[in-house]
């Protein structure tokens, strides 16, 4: 019954964006663009390169493919939470309390990033290359990671998307520093931990679960042991850790929302 | 329907003072306020800007916690429950929309009712009565981004009107309207006051929409409440003089009359304005007394209007 | 004239009003300059990469997250909202040429930018990371080259809010603008990283003209001179197409009213 009103509200957003036609397809091309775009830098590196941190380009190719569709996914999910400070500067976050709905889930259902549907048919595409292109022992289990890793990665993606933003109820322009995080994330999940330094990687790989995205998956379908020493078992909890962000995520945004309740904007 | 006892909100202000300084402040948006709504009132809430007037409204809905105090709306708390309330009010706000603005206003309508879970049937009676009174049938399909406000502010209202609730609040609902607009919404909220009995709250700056629709009034300055009752009640206290104003045939002289407390004669001599008090006479005795004195052409008597008796309030404060 | 230096520095004083989201734009451009860095280094670490050491790299990273700034590297909407609004009617009666009018507030934005947005990423860089100075007198020239820059973006992004003219929503061309400009300015990987085919391509685009032309410059790779004639070329022909798509565009709303 519930989900039959968010399908409804997605609904509206698909018929709402598709009004203008012609803008609407051409972001879709551009969204694809920009994730083919990615590739063809991962590319030109490898061209002067035959190894980055340690990976063969199939293989980085693998991760950032991976990455790619668990970002397309989750910014068409929740890409969206970029207008919150939007949303309350303008009041129209009120009008969301209004109604006898969730907030978070009507942000997310109530402007469906359909446009990124180009960047995700673009990261499957790379990822079919991909997963053609490396030396995979296909199995039971390979089949379910290939499968787990991108919705997972969503999961998390999406996660950071709505902890990340819902700093913007304390802070006027934690806007930007939100985008570090979530925009952040996937330039570091598009490439293998190794490249980073310790610092970095602490950060996005462990502190932001990003290195569940894509970079322990895919040591897992490549049956490669981890070059930092990480047990092999870490390729395979993606989903816990994408369980717990949602998590730790919904916490957040709960809290952040009391909190514009209790002292206004 | 509303019951608000010793309401408080306070908001942290933070102010630059220096380079790095920061001061920060407590101000006491609402202070103590207390009133009830009875179901089936229309009740007027006044106050000039920054009175208090949205932080109450956003308490009353939910959307904002008190500070302390207790608030029932529809024998909810809406702090607690949020999502209950919402099924069961109906809120306008004048400044912002609630419908989709790049769809037409048709497809907002449906997608509220998914949201509400109203049955097709109910809504479907709903919103025939409200396109049939509001004259919405053509503009339905237009996207309610090329809706002239007017246009909007009925779409605005109807949508707040589908889930059939027992409470209608309204935060400056005729804000920026052209008269007619204006005149068409007041006789429509009227209505839904007086034939589906739905209990009206309305904050506004256009005291013309108070004398029209609210039979109530509270005003509140500074965060409390500065009066509460009826408006004619109100008026009869802060400002109890009326002004008889009579056009004679021939230039007179009307001094000295009984219970005239003050007397303005125009330029040309033949228009007087005679101010009086209840207590002092009666219209029709004053009425008389002039056309002992002259031959009367015209005349018409002035109640104080309903902002001179704001004013009266905060100037008295 | 003297109304355009005005527009300048009110274009100047706006932006520095903005101070909280000024921090917060500097810890953005830090985390990803570190996170490009990281990425490059695992791969000149190895060996130069077409004269690219660490250093370079370093400088090249540092250089362009402050740059990227200055000249506005994605599209900008204020022009597009204000036609969209039907607001720019305003603009167009106002006695000024709009284009300069604009031009004069984004060189003032930019000036800012300088300030706040080019100087840290460059003063982090070179304190933490090995970081490649130019000679003394590369310096006039490499702001001359920044200039150039700013002008070339400018006029590639009026032109493409001006598009706003004729098409009602204009967030397609504007996405598709953005994800060219990253791959083709030289801001994901150096243009000479390229294969040898597509060199002469990449650098054939106004999108080279707007970061890497000037970065190039402040690292000294060859002689200054064929970079800055090919972006006064590309200024010259962006800022002329400018000029003239918005006499149409006027043409467009005073005689069909929008």
């Amino acid at each position: 019954m519930a989900e039959s009103v968010y399908l409804k509200l997605v609904g509206a957003r698909l018929r709402g964006q598709m009004s203008y036609r012609a803008s609407f397809l051409l972001q879709c091309v551009a969204q694809a663009v920009n994730q083919l775009a990615e590739l063809g830098i991962i590319l030109v590196l490898f061209n002067r390169v035959s190894a980055l941190g340690g990976f063969s380009v199939g293989e980085v190719v693998l991760m950032y493919a991976i990455a790619g569709t668990a970002f397309g996914v989750a910014d068409m999910v929740a890409g969206q939470l970029d207008e919150l400070p939007m949303y309350i500067r303008t009041g129209t976050f009120d009008v969301l309390l209004l109604r006898p709905l969730g907030t978070l889930a009507q942000m997310m259902a109530s402007d469906l990033h359909l446009r990124k549907v180009g960047r995700i048919l673009a990261g499957l595409g790379t990822m079919a290359y991909a997963l053609n292109h490396n030396d995979i022992a296909w199995s039971a289990g390979a089949v379910a990671l290939v499968v787990l890793a991108p919705v997972s990665g969503a999961v998390i993606f999406s996660s950071i998307w709505v902890a990340a933003n819902a700093l913007c109820f304390w802070v006027v322009d934690g806007q930007e520093l939100a985008n570090t995080v979530t925009y952040g994330s996937n330039a570091f999940t598009s490439y293998p931990a190794t490249v980073f330094g310790p610092w970095l990687r602490r950060f996005f790989a462990f502190v932001v679960p990003g290195a569940f995205v894509a970079y322990y998956p895919s040591l897992a379908l490549l049956d490669r042991p981890d070059p930092l020493g990480g047990p092999a078992f870490l390729g395979w909890i993606s989903p816990l850790v994408a369980a717990a962000s949602a998590a730790v995520a919904g916490l957040a945004w709960r809290t952040a929302v009391r909190h514009y309740r209790g002292t206004g904007s | 329907m509303i019951e608000v006892r010793e309401l408080r909100r306070e908001f942290t202000v933070t102010t630059r003072t220096g380079r790095f300084r920061r001061d920060k402040r407590v101000v006491r948006a609402v202070d103590d306020v207390a009133f009830d709504v009875a179901a089936g009132e229309a009740v007027g809430y006044v106050g000039p800007n920054g009175a208090g007037k949205s932080t109450t409204i956003k308490m009353l809905t939910g959307i904002l916690v008190p500070t302390s105090g207790h608030v029932r709306v529809c024998g909810v708390e809406p702090s607690r429950g949020r999502r209950e309330l919402a099924r069961r009010i109906g809120v306008v706000f004048g400044q912002r929309s609630q419908l989709w603005w790049d769809l037409p206003l048709r497809d907002s309508f449906e997608l509220l009712r998914a949201i509400y879970r109203v049955k097709a049937g109910d809504h479907r009676a709903r919103l025939r009565e409200c396109v049939d009174l509001l004259e919405l049938g053509p503009f339905l399909d237009t996207p309610v981004r090329q809706l002239s406000l007017g246009q909007r502010m009925r779409g605005e209202v109807t949508a707040s009107l589908l889930h059939g609730p027992e409470l209608l609040v309204l935060d400056e609902p005729t804000i920026g309207l052209d008269l007619e607009s204006k005149e068409r919404l007041r006789e429509f909220l009227a209505d839904v006051n007086a034939q589906r009995g739905t209990t009206l709250l309305l904050t506004t700056h256009d005291l013309d929409d108070i004398e029209r629709l609210c039979p109530r009034l509270v005003v509140i300055d500074r965060g409390t409440v500065l009066a509460d009752g009826p408006l004619d009640g109100l008026r009869a206290e802060v400002a109890p003089e009326r002004v008889l104003v009579v056009d004679l045939e021939r230039p007179a002289r009307l001094d000295g009359l009984p219970g005239v407390t003050s007397h303005r004669v125009e330029p040309n001599g033949l228009r007087h304005h005679l101010t009086f008090r209840r207590t002092g006479t009666t219209a029709a005795a004053l009425i008389s007394a002039v056309a002992t004195r002259a031959e009367v052409h015209d005349l018409v008597v002035v109640e104080p209007d309903i902002d001179d008796v704001v004013r009266r309030l905060y100037a008295r404060r | 004239m003297r109304a355009y230096v005005f527009l300048a520095l009110a274009g100047f004083r706006r932006y520095s009003t903005y101070r909280q989201a000024m921090v917060a734009g500097m810890a953005t451009n830090v985390a990803f300059g570190l996170l490009r860095m990281a990425v490059l280094v695992a791969a000149v670490g190895q060996g130069p990469i077409a004269g690219y050491d660490v250093a370079a790299t370093a400088t090249y990273v540092w250089l362009g997250q402050g740059l990227m700034a200055v000249v506005v590297l994605w599209g900008d909407k204020q022009l597009a909202e204000r036609v969209r609004s039907g607001d720019v009617v305003v603009d167009l009666y106002r006695p000024w040429h709009l284009q300069s009018a604009l031009f004069a507030e984004d060189v003032g934005r930019a000036g800012y930018a300088v300030v706040v947005r080019l100087v840290p990423p460059i003063a982090f860089g070179a304190l933490l990371f090995p970081f490649r100075w130019p000679s003394a007198g590369t310096a006039p020239v490499f702001a001359v080259s920044v200039a150039l820059a700013l002008a070339v973006s400018f006029g590639m992004r009026f032109l493409l809010n001006a598009t706003t003219f004729w098409l009602l929503d204009n967030r397609g061309v504007q996405a598709l603008y953005t994800a060219l400009t990253w791959l083709l300015c030289g801001l994901a990987v150096p243009l000479a990283f390229f294969p040898g085919w597509a060199l002469p391509i990449v650098w054939s685009t106004p999108f080279a003209a707007m970061l890497q032309a000037p970065i190039d410059v402040f690292l000294e790779r060859g002689s200054p001179w064929p970079f800055l004639a090919g972006q006064a070329f590309w200024a010259v022909v962006v800022l002329l197409a400018g000029h003239l798509v918005l006499n149409r565009a006027v043409r467009k709303v005073v005689v069909h009213g929008g």
